[in-house]
């Protein structure tokens, strides 16, 4: 059954075999495909579902940055430093805050050493075009995340990591170095990238994106992991541990995500619950209320969270989960 | 197989039936491009198109650009490609449905400005006749009560101090500071780039220290009004004043709703005042019986709000929160206008009674998204806002 062949046949006949179809199939083969990616992401401990694979596997084959939206902790950042580690690109990172501005996400001029060499030439009796076309060129200039991805002789992996805390008018601005990969400075002139940054841009929905970054990006949601996906995830991440225990422990986390909470524990808190309960040597959850109380400071992250889930509730869940 | 939509022999191909699906995306609501359509064949090309899962996923990643949008794929994926192996007639629809919606709103929107207009032209008397057929009967009898309400009981003077308070409202909360900095005689921190220059001719001493400061920017208002049967005896109030509001900044923005949401801001902006009261009742007129606050949010949330809606605006609400539709699409739609970054101020009438709870569903659905929830009785009460939105 192929969407190709419901292009080709029209009538719905045989489906034919990918390799025969044409020079484009055998194309694609060149290609690395999407599963190796997947298969290589889990490698490293990356357990990607099969959307966010594709999506990531087409942003790269098209050069197009990746937007991935969903909670906290579910593992958008982490994406990035896989495809770093898979690719054995550098991982260049761009935290945004409100606020964020030209000077610290391209490029500033360091200032002291500027004013330093002035002193200096203007000791040594040196004429003033001079001193500026030497204080004002690379070696006085300071690079931050986004000159330097644009820069590097290899293609880094650009992170941009929680866009939507930047502001409206820095998102603008980005819009025009994702589409160009240039950057213009007036005492130096345009830059233009060598190779072309491998770009993952995160949000979590502190504010709606505008559409046109929307556009620009590949789109990937994600999601909180269902149960095969989690304990793959701790189990690949936590080797040591008693797999009844993991299966415990998923089965309670996912029982928690349930729960009504202001804050749902990500994957990030479960591999830390994980490690907790490791570190207090714990074998089973229903065993030890007590410390099992102890160790869900690391899911529950507020007081309301805390106080909605007691030490009844808990030992409960964990009754189900076992 | 039998669930493959096949295609009539005629259709021209495999790239017209991607611009077919994208066409059927679109006329579902997703907002696509030409690039989109690009995009999506450049990236089928890099997968084994012939499986349908795969494709599937490379067309969503393209196409989807939010979690609303990406939930809803599958299900739009599925009508088009697999529609249980029956024959598509036209791969690339006509835009007879796109096309069709669109001149219904606006022949909508035109009856409201035209045809009614000519019933109620300023000249009739208060309470005309609406002799326009059976069936309409309640709803221009509504209609007649807010048309000699706004007519009559607005004097010269209240809509002078309603307009008056307005515009100071506007300036208190006209202006929110900037995160970056900006060149400026005074400022708080040294430009160093500009000393930099200014210090070569001097030897590298610096003499003049240029300075920089956070400029101040504009903030945005938006202000939606509820003009619904409950509401009528405000109406006089809450227009004139978002009249002031309007006519004092050329950025805001204000709305009408009642059973639909109507934009006013062009008919305030009318150089005569008399004449924008009268643009704005055959507006106002248009309208149907009961209040649906949140229909008309949902409409502002998905519609203008998408534009209109950044951090730097400020969003009021003139409503007494009684409301005929399911409290939890008010909850909604203001959770997405939230998203969007704006700051939300809910003024009602009611709150300024003694003992006044916010009791009504769709009140107490909206009260958390609100960022102010402030009485709006009287003058009084509006003008008493300003120092509470310049502490916001």
């Amino acid at each position: 059954m192929s969407l190709v062949c419901m292009a080709e046949g029209g009538t719905g006949g045989q489906p034919p075999d990918p390799r025969s179809i044409s020079g484009t199939v055998k194309e694609q083969m060149r290609m690395p495909d999407w599963r190796d990616l997947q298969a290589g992401m889990a490698e490293r401990g990356y357990i990607a579902g099969d959307d966010l694979a594709m999506a990531l596997h087409i942003a790269l084959a098209l050069e197009r940055p990746l937007l991935l939206e969903g909670a906290a902790g579910v593992g958008k950042t982490e994406v990035a430093r896989i495809l770093a580690a898979l690719k054995g690109a550098r991982l260049i990172r761009l935290q945004c805050y409100e606020g964020l501005d030209a000077a610290q996400a391209i490029y500033e001029w360091n200032y002291p050493r500027q004013l330093l060499a002035i002193r200096a030439a203007a000791e040594g009796g040196e004429t003033g075009a001079g001193v500026e076309a030497r204080i004002f060129s690379e070696d006085y200039l300071l690079e931050r995340p986004l000159l330097q991805a644009i820069r590097q002789a290899e293609p880094p992996v650009l992170l941009i990591d929680e866009i939507d805390r930047a502001d409206e008018e820095f998102e603008a601005y980005l819009l025009e170095i994702l589409s160009d990969f240039q950057i213009s400075i007036p005492e130096l002139g345009t830059i233009t990238a060598r190779a072309r940054p491998m770009v993952v841009l995160t949000a979590n929905g502190t504010r709606d994106l505008s559409d046109a970054l929307r556009r620009r990006c590949i789109y990937a949601h994600v999601d909180y992991p269902d149960r095969a996906a989690e304990l793959a995830i701790v189990q690949s991440r936590c080797p040591g541990t008693d797999a009844a225990l993991i299966r415990q422990i998923v089965g309670f986390v996912q029982a928690i995500r349930r729960e009504d909470l202001e804050k749902t524990p990500g994957i990030a808190e479960t591999l830390d619950f994980a490690a907790a309960l490791a570190g207090l040597g714990i074998n089973d959850l229903t065993q030890d209320p007590v410390a099992l109380q102890a160790a869900l400071a690391t899911l529950l992250k507020t007081q309301s969270d805390r106080a909605a889930i007691p030490t009844e509730v808990a030992q409960r869940l964990a009754g189900q989960a076992a | 197989m039998s669930r493959v939509t096949r295609f009539a022999a005629r259709d021209p191909g495999p790239a017209a039936r991607i611009v077919g699906f994208i066409a059927h995306l679109r006329a579902n609501g997703l907002r696509l491009g030409v690039g989109e359509t690009q995009t999506a064949l450049a990236a089928l090309s890099h997968i084994t198109a012939s499986d349908p899962d795969q494709a599937r996923r490379a067309l969503k990643s393209v196409c989807a650009a939010n979690s609303d949008e990406a939930a809803r794929f599958d299900a739009l994926f599925d009508s088009y490609w697999r529609n249980d192996g029956r024959v598509r007639e036209r791969v690339t629809p006509s835009d007879r449905g796109g096309a069709l919606r669109m001149q219904n709103t606006r022949d909508a929107s035109g009856e409201n400005s035209t045809m009614r207009g000519q019933i109620h032209a300023p000249e009739d008397g208060p309470g005309a006749a609406h002799g326009d057929g059976t069936g309409r009967l309640i709803a221009s009898r509504t209609a007649s009560l807010m048309h000699r309400d706004m007519r009559t009981f607005v004097s010269p003077q209240d809509i002078a101090a309603a307009d008056s308070i307005a515009r100071r409202l506007a300036q208190s909360l006209a202006y929110r500071r900037s995160r970056r900095r900006r060149a400026a005689r005074r400022g708080d921190q040294l430009h160093f780039r500009r000393l930099i220059r200014a210090s070569l001719s001097t030897g590298g001493e610096p003499l003049t220290l240029p300075r920089k400061k956070r400029p101040d920017r504009r903030v945005r208002i938006v202000a939606l009004c509820d003009v619904s049967g409950s509401m009528t005896c405000y109406a006089r109030i809450f227009l004139a004043f978002l009249a002031g509001l309007v006519r004092g900044d050329d950025a805001t923005d204000a709305w009408l709703f009642h059973t639909r949401l109507v934009r006013i801001s062009e008919a305030l902006r009318d150089p005569d005042p008399l004449r924008a009261l009268n643009r704005l009742t055959l507006l106002a007129e248009g309208f149907g019986g009961g209040t649906k606050i949140g229909k008309a949010l949902e409409e502002f949330a998905r519609g203008p709000a998408r534009h209109s809606v950044n951090s730097r605006t400020m969003i009021l609400i003139l409503s007494d929160g009684y409301d005929t539709d399911p409290p939890e699409q008010i909850a909604a739609a203001l959770a997405r206008i939230k998203r969007r970054g704006g700051r939300i101020l809910w003024l009602n009438p009611l709150k300024g009674w003694k003992d006044y709870a916010p009791v009504t569903a769709a009140m107490a659905a909206a009260l958390p998204h609100l960022d102010l929830f402030a009485a709006a009785t009287t003058l009084a009460d509006l003008a008493a806002l300003a120092p509470r939105l310049e502490r916001l």
